[in-house]
């Protein structure tokens, strides 16, 4: 097997209704990608992204002129994939399928984006999900519940139950990012905030508050993966993907489903206390090797859960753990979302987590936690998701 | 308001089914002939054994809130004038569980663990909602 690299990295700048198209913003990430690893563009023979992504493979192929692709794959879902798209590229080089992967998300989706009324997807569900329900949106709206902050309320709710998480807890992981995001010039919220601004911005879904939130805006990020043998001949440090990992998972989106199966967040919550257990077992690492984690999160309340479910504290201790300052920049243990995640840098539908692993690995991080030699990237709890390790090429 | 209702209208006969019950003036759930595990949302196959043969029995209509929000704007048009209005998701004692609301009941009172009994509520002429009191 061809061991994986992540080579380049993409990203367009991040703002709000940026005017333009999905598809343009995806090139210029993804050409950005290419030449940030010193590939040219037309060596490109796969892509990968989500199920809902709306740039076409073909697409792609037209307005950079390739020739062949290889690969095409998308993950089931949203954010749940933003891992897995780096780990779906990986396998595609690892088995020999493809030479030269992009993993990506576009989106142009702020408020008053066009793209943000496609009826599958964007924008806001209330505004254009009409009212006649046809499919699993029949078990919710009817009942006023029809935004993920919702859903993600009602599950986040059920854990400070059965374990005294304080809606604090997520509160002090939006100020840890926010004050990443506040030295990073690439994110779109740079001023940092205390606690107390957190508690005075207004509640959205109890006990989610506004800076709980993944931001509104529009952009696109792309990583690209070769050989790591390819990879010590281009111009950046390779970085190594050392394993990945996917798993099935009841949805946000169907609450009767996600409480009938993991109702007491256990053994069998969202999958990813088991797949974690196989990615880091393949890979002969343990969560305490990790060095920084990119934790994807449509709402902070994502970070405990992931972090209980992917073992690196105790089930029921993530809200503690992120008090005790542990996924802060620069003295935490594990420092999280270090670029400052979706409340902080953009929200990218978790994708923009991916170039800041590696830029983690490269030491070229805004927010360098000193010495990284590995990063953990895992897709949004609460989703069918996945993760990936990464490893600094020494 | 009532026109900017979210509507069930399901594709599924099972779905209809149940909503149909509803009313008529009762929550039935769907549970397998098989093995009588049952099921909500209805579903074509039993997950606990397999079986496809199925039957509808009414509800005790028991449960307690497993979990719940108060939801504040921006939300569904039905719901903007609601606002802030609490969600919740009942356990009912057969063991399935259900998105709901719970009627004559102040947002700041609503508890995890609280007891609840079915309150269908109707609507309108095509459509009623398996809300619940406290019990």
């Amino acid at each position: 097997m061809t061991r994986p690299a992540v080579v380049g990295i993409g990203q367009t700048h991040y703002a709000k209704d940026m005017h333009r198209t999905e598809r343009d913003l995806a090139l210029e990430a993804i050409t950005r990608a290419c030449d940030d690893a010193g590939v040219p563009a037309a060596a490109v023979d796969g892509f990968v992204s989500y199920h809902i992504e709306q740039v076409a493979e073909v697409d792609l192929m037209t307005a950079l002129g390739l020739r062949e692709l290889r690969f095409m794959a998308r993950t089931p879902s949203g954010g749940g994939g933003a891992a897995s798209i780096l780990g779906l590229a990986a396998l595609a080089v690892a088995s020999g399928t493809a030479e030269c992967v992009v993993a990506f998300r576009a989106r142009n989706r702020s408020k008053a984006a066009a793209y943000g009324r496609d009826p599958n997807q964007g924008g806001r569900p209330w505004a254009k999900a009409g009212t006649r329900l046809h499919d699993f949106r029949q078990w919710h709206y009817p009942f006023g519940v029809a935004a993920p902050a919702h859903e993600f309320a009602l599950i986040a709710r059920r854990h400070m139950h059965a374990y005294g998480t304080r809606a604090e807890h997520f509160g002090m992981q939006a100020v840890a990012q926010r004050f990443h995001a506040s030295r990073n010039p690439d994110a779109i919220m740079r001023d940092a905030i205390t606690l107390d601004d957190w508690a005075a911005s207004r509640p959205i879904a109890e006990p989610i508050r506004l800076f709980d939130c993944s931001l509104e805006n529009d952009g696109a990020a792309a990583v690209l993966v070769t050989s790591l043998e390819r990879a010590r001949d281009l111009r950046q440090r390779p970085v190594s993907v050392l394993g990945q990992v996917q798993y099935g998972a009841p949805i946000h989106t169907q609450l009767c489903e996600f409480f009938a199966t993991t109702a007491a967040f256990g053994e069998r919550d969202g999958g990813a206390v088991a797949a974690g257990r196989r990615l880091f077992g393949d890979a002969g690492l343990s969560p305490a090797d990790v060095d920084v984690a990119l934790i994807v999160e449509p709402f902070t309340v994502a970070v405990p859960l992931a972090l209980e479910q992917y073992g690196f504290c105790a089930r029921g201790e993530g809200g503690p753990f992120i008090a005790s300052g542990a996924t802060r920049w620069p003295d935490g243990s594990l420092p999280v979302n270090t670029h400052g995640g979706s409340n902080g840098e953009a929200f990218i539908h978790g994708v923009n987590h991916l170039p800041e692993a590696v830029r983690q690995l490269r030491g070229a991080a805004c927010n360098q936690v000193a010495g990284a030699e590995i990063a953990f990237v895992c897709g949004a709890i609460s989703d069918p998701a996945g993760a990936v390790l990464l490893g600094a090429d020494r | 308001m009532t026109a900017a209702y979210p509507r069930p209208e399901p594709v599924a006969a099972a779905d209809a089914e149940f909503w149909s019950s509803l009313r008529a003036g009762e929550l039935r759930l769907q549970h397998c002939l098989v093995c009588d595990t049952p099921r909500h949302p209805p579903a074509p196959i039993c997950a606990r054994c397999g079986a496809t043969e199925a039957h509808w029995l009414a509800s005790a209509g028991t449960g307690e809130v497993w979990s719940f929000t108060v939801i504040h704007p921006p939300t569904l048009p039905a719901f903007s004038a609601s606002t802030p209005y609490g969600a919740v998701v009942v356990r009912l004692d057969e063991g399935v569980f259900m998105v709901s609301n719970v009627v004559d009941c102040p947002v700041e009172e609503l508890a995890v663990g609280q007891r609840v009994a079915l309150a269908i509520t109707v609507v309108d002429d095509d459509l009623a909602l398996p809300l619940f009191r406290r019990a």
